[in-house]
């Protein structure tokens, strides 16, 4: 059972403990999108797809879906984000989180990307 | 030609500029066998005096109502409109702006669109307010969409009671989507949507429920009644209303519409045979997001200083392309900007008085119509600005006559299955003494 | 001189009781308004309407005039926005009482010069697009594409293909595109562009099929070129049973020229309030009259126009969609579109479109070696050109577009369209002089020099405007869309 910090290609992290999985997007997701201004946050009991956008995060001229990293079935949300969504900008691994998913099957996390190799991955962008 | 600048030598030099000879050269992408050989046939050109003469000319061909004494409504009206509204609206640094887009250079449009927003709220009772739709009837095609999109139904109930132009336009936009459309059919005696069939409709699976206050008919509708049922089943208010009216009546919001939409012709804009006026769409604060249109908010510049900017952009065409909350992108600016203005300077008291002295001119033209034999009320709900008038008459003969003594009459509504109703309107702009020459002459010519 | 913006809200200079207007006295016998309308239905109070005097309301509205740029107040190169002059006639002829003070349901023998001009103008816009027929009702560009979408489906429909619900998009459209297309119920299939800036035909090829309802095309296309590969594209959508849509957005580049239906195209919008010289009003109203081939003219919104000898008619046509909006239009905007087309004639039209493609290639052609042209073509009416050179410098296009603005030049259209990179589109038009062409190449040189030297010079700017840059995050952030009653 790991609770290190993965990635995927689309800019989001998962920790997964246990079989809570929570999410949020990286620190170069933040940057790139600039100026946070709404999130659209699923809602608990929300059953998602691995792949499949499940919440949106929008800039002052942008959208943004994020993908779920895992199968499962959303057990929390950040509400924090409501109203405050620059929370994603200033402490997007921390205090930024978005949700938080119950996972259908633990062993599809390992197809995701380690930090190491998610900054690699990060310098042919 | 009167607008191009350009001399034959600048052209020369500009063309020379770039290695080229003659215009047609700039146009060598085109395939030969796209490119127009010959003149359009269009005619002109015509000097500015010329066409000064042409347009008075097509202008004297109609009949307008600075000759005519106006009792028609249904829709677009004859209200006064005071002179700064059109002196300030021509400004060319109004008239001639585009959209907002450069906020640091367009203050002005910018918050007199915030002006706006409060005012339309103020009306309407409401927390949102975008700035502005083409007209009443889109804007309540774009609130059937929206109250689809919030509710995830497919499903839309809509008073026969509507008037008939706007069942057309939200018609058209629910059906290009797939959207199914159930009538709350007519109360022939209260001239209201009939109350005692409300059960029969499928209120469970309505995405919302339509009000039109006052209605096409020019009478109140129970907007309580139908208020409980829609959001008992889960489904939104949506009540198209006439914004004269809201300086009497209670403000939607009240009756806990969702959205709140209107044509805001009759806020001191010309009748233009019908255009431009302008759409009013009002929502409260849990479904701006959801709203069409541009919207103006308020925040600060880099010094603290108060400043407005377009805001909420991600819902438009422009940034979420298929998935835009609708297609809109040019609205009704300066349309909207007479409605502010006209409110200005009306202020809270003379609004007031517009409303009621429309309620009391058209209760008086209805009582003396209903001193003639042969005319009787054609329904028992309260009117305000308009109402129906019932006679077995030709009404569009008799409208012809009416017309040959300086009058407009009212619309005989028997083109909308109504063949005994003529609907009549009656604004501020009316005096005494033409409703009481109009009832003379019409008195006269039943006789 | 700058007008610094410290303007209150109209709320804000309100003082109680204090009134702007009267209307005359009230002259008929007064009954008690409980009389009339039942208690549950009247308002407890009366809104916060401000209460001002007329001077008071004529001066707010005159200092916030000041704060905006319009096209008289100075050069507007705004792309795909079409800013050229407004002629002022226009506006006193659009006031005639017998155009402006008449009803829409008032007998047709009453308005027979209204419906003259509605027909007049529909044949003209037809002539100018080389199609059919006419539909005036649309009120802007983007309700223009609606309502064309809609005859586009109901042509299908009634040949029994209604299963055709694939509209192909260039990746370079417009947002109102894909927009339109959801409002219609269509799948949006997008199709790149070439290494010319044009549809890929290759691509095209391979996305047409028995779904294609059609293609929606902008011709010149947002980055100012003329696909050149238009009769093929035209032939490749009808081969495969689709119908070819014209966004007129980009029409003052053709005019006289090309007739888009000569090139295979079955509807056209055209944006009135571009290419028509109406003006835009801070945002509106426009007007987005469609044109259509004789196979879909009976599907058309209505009422249009019909003549009968010299008499004028409205009919609806015979399989007609039904109506985008009440009425005919934006009826006293299209007038203005009427006189405009009246007072050019068909050569001068044709002047227009080529002055605008002049004045566009020349500015172009000065500007090249200091931006990046990343499609180096001769443009239309319109050029795109790159602001990632200025990224070295911790400049972005939008620093320049907020520069630009304290040399009281309006900015171009930036980061549009999506396929370049730190966009910015320029488009002059025909009724700017060459001196002011002059002045702006001139301008933009400086800018650029401002970019290596002294960067912060464009960061911070706009430093001469009404206000500094603003916060936008903060106001997308918390919304604040009215004002508070204190």
């Amino acid at each position: 059972m790991s609770e290190k910090r993965l990635y995927t290609k689309e800019h989001e992290w998962v920790v997964v403990k246990g079989s809570i999985a929570r999410i949020g997007v990286s620190d170069y997701a933040q940057n790139e999108l600039g100026d946070i201004v709404f999130v659209e946050l699923p809602s608990v009991g929300d059953v998602v797809e691995e792949g499949e956008g499940f919440a949106v995060l929008e800039s002052v001229k942008a959208v943004s879906d994020v993908y779920a990293p895992v199968s499962g079935r959303v057990v929390a949300v950040n509400e924090a984000l409501e109203d405050s969504p620059e929370l994603i900008n200033e402490s997007p691994l921390d205090e930024g989180w978005i949700a938080e998913i119950e996972i259908d099957d633990t062993a599809q996390v390992g197809d995701l990307m380690s930090e190491q190799e998610y900054m690699e991955y990060l310098k042919g962008v | 030609m009167r607008y191009l600048p350009l001399t034959e030598d600048e052209k020369r030099e500009m063309l020379a500029s770039m290695g080229l000879e003659q215009i047609d050269d700039l146009f060598q992408d085109i395939p030969p066998e796209a490119v127009f050989q010959g003149d359009l046939d269009v005619p002109g050109p015509l000097s500015e005096a010329e066409l000064i003469r042409h347009f008075k000319a097509l202008a004297a061909k109609n009949q307008d109502t600075t000759k005519l004494v106006s009792f028609l409504g249904a829709g677009v009206y004859d209200h006064l409109v005071p002179s700064i509204v059109k002196r300030i609206v021509g400004r060319g640094e109004f008239l001639t702006a585009y959209t907002p887009y450069q906020p640091e250079i367009t203050q002005g449009v910018l918050q007199s669109i915030f002006e706006y927003q409060t005012m339309i709220c103020e009306l309407t009772g409401m927390e949102a307010s975008n700035a502005s739709m083409y007209d009443g009837a889109s804007a309540l095609a774009e609130a059937c969409l929206m109250a689809c999109a919030a509710t995830k139904r497919e499903l839309v109930i809509l008073p026969a009671t509507l008037h008939p132009q706007w069942q057309e336009v939200v018609r058209l936009y629910l059906e290009s989507q797939d959207v199914s459309i159930v009538y709350m059919p007519l109360d022939e005696q209260t001239g209201t949507a009939d109350l005692n069939q409300l059960s029969e409709l499928p209120w469970g699976e309505a995405a919302c429920a339509v009000v039109q206050q006052p209605n096409f008919f020019g009478l109140l509708e129970n907007v309580t009644a139908l208020e409980s049922r829609i959001h008992a089943n889960g489904g939104l208010l949506v009540m198209a209303v006439d914004p004269i009216s809201l300086s009497l009546l209670k403000p939607p919001a009240e009756f806990k519409a969702d959205i709140v939409v209107g044509d805001g012709q009759s806020l001191g804009q010309a009748m233009g045979f019908g255009g431009p006026a302008f759409g009013f769409f009002a929502t409260t604060e849990k479904l701006i997001r959801r709203m069409p249109g541009r919207v103006v908010g308020e925040t600060v510049d880099a010094e603290g200083k108060r400043a407005f900017v377009l805001t909420l952009q991600t819902r438009e065409q422009h940034i979420r392309r298929e998935k835009a909350t609708s297609n809109i992108c040019s609205n009704q600016a300066l349309n909207a900007l007479a409605a502010t203005i006209y409110l200005a300077v009306l202020g809270k008291q003379g609004f007031r008085d517009v409303g009621y002295q429309c309620l009391q001119k058209a209760h008086y033209l209805k009582q003396r119509l209903l001193e003639i034999p042969g005319l009787s009320a054609a329904f028992s709900a309260p009117s305000f600005r308009e109402f129906a008038i019932r006679g077995a008459f030709d009404w569009a003969e008799i409208n012809r006559r009416l017309l040959d003594r300086g009058f407009l009459g009212g619309l005989p509504l028997a083109r909308f299955g109504h063949p005994d109703l003529i609907l009549f309107s009656v604004t501020e702009a009316r005096t005494k003494q033409e409703i009481d020459a109009f009832v003379s002459t019409l008195r006269g010519l039943i006789q | 001189m700058t007008v610094r913006a410290n303007i209150p809200l109209i709320f804000e200079r309100s003082t109680p009781g204090r009134r702007g207007y009267r209307l005359p006295e009230l002259d008929v016998p007064e009954t008690p308004i409980s009389e009339l309308i039942p208690e549950e239905y009247l308002r407890s109070e009366a809104p916060a309407l401000p209460e001002v005097s007329e001077l008071e309301v004529v001066r707010h509205y005159t200092q916030l005039s000041r704060l905006n740029h319009g096209v008289d107040v100075g050069f507007y190169p705004l792309g795909s926005c079409t800013m050229k002059y407004n002629p002022w006639v226009h506006e006193d002829l659009v006031s005639l009482p017998g155009l402006s003070a008449i009803h829409p349901y008032q007998p047709e023998e009453t308005v027979q010069g209204a419906l003259e001009l509605i027909y007049n103008l529909s044949e003209h816009l037809a002539a100018i697009a080389g199609l059919s027929k006419a539909s005036l009702q649309p009120a802007a560009g983007a309700h223009g594409e609606l309502t064309g979408l809609m005859v586009i489906k109901a042509y299908h429909n009634f040949r029994g293909e209604g299963h055709r619900r694939e509209m192909i998009v260039p990746d370079s459209a417009h947002g109102t595109n894909p927009a339109s297309c959801a409002m219609v119920g269509y799948k949006v299939v997008e199709v790149p562009s070439d290494s010319r800036g044009g549809v890929d035909v290759e691509a095209l090829r391979k996305l047409v099929g028995p779904n294609t309802a059609g293609l929606m095309l902008t011709n010149p296309n947002t980055l100012g070129l003329f696909d050149e590969n238009i009769c093929q594209i035209a032939k490749i959508v009808h081969d495969a049973g689709g119908l070819l849509y014209y966004d007129g957005a980009n029409a003052n580049a053709i005019m006289g020229i090309v007739r888009p239906g000569d090139t295979g195209f079955d509807v056209v919008h055209f944006n009135l309030h571009k290419t028509f010289s109406t003006p835009h009003g801070g945002g509106g109203p426009g007007a987005g009259p469609i044109v259509v081939s004789e196979a879909l003219a009976p599907f058309l919104p209505g009422p249009v126009v019909a003549k009968d000898g010299d008499k004028f008619r409205l009919v609806m046509p015979e399989h007609s969609i039904g109506r985008v909006r009440s009425f005919f239009g934006n009826f006293l905007v299209y007038a203005k579109a009427y006189a405009y087309i009246l007072s050019h004639g068909p050569q001068g039209l044709r002047e227009v479109s080529e002055a605008a493609v002049l004045n566009a290639n020349y500015v172009m052609n000065k500007l090249k070696d200091i931006f990046e042209l990343p499609y180096d073509r001769i443009c239309m009416h319109e050029f795109v050109l790159s602001g990632a050179c200025l990224k070295e410098y911790g400049v972005r296009t939008l620093d320049l577009a907020k520069r630009l603005s304290d040399y009281g030049f309006h900015a171009p259209t930036v980061y549009f369209p999506l396929i370049v990179e730190e966009a910015i589109m320029i488009e002059p038009t025909e009724t700017e002089p060459k001196s002011t062409l002059d002045e702006f190449i001139e301008v933009m040189r400086q800018i650029a020099e401002e970019a290596k030297e002294n960067p912060e010079m464009l960061t911070s700017a706009p430093h001469n405007a009404p206000v500094k840059r603003l916060d936008e995050a903060r106001a997308a952030r918390h919304p604040v869309l009215r004002w508070a009653r204190q």
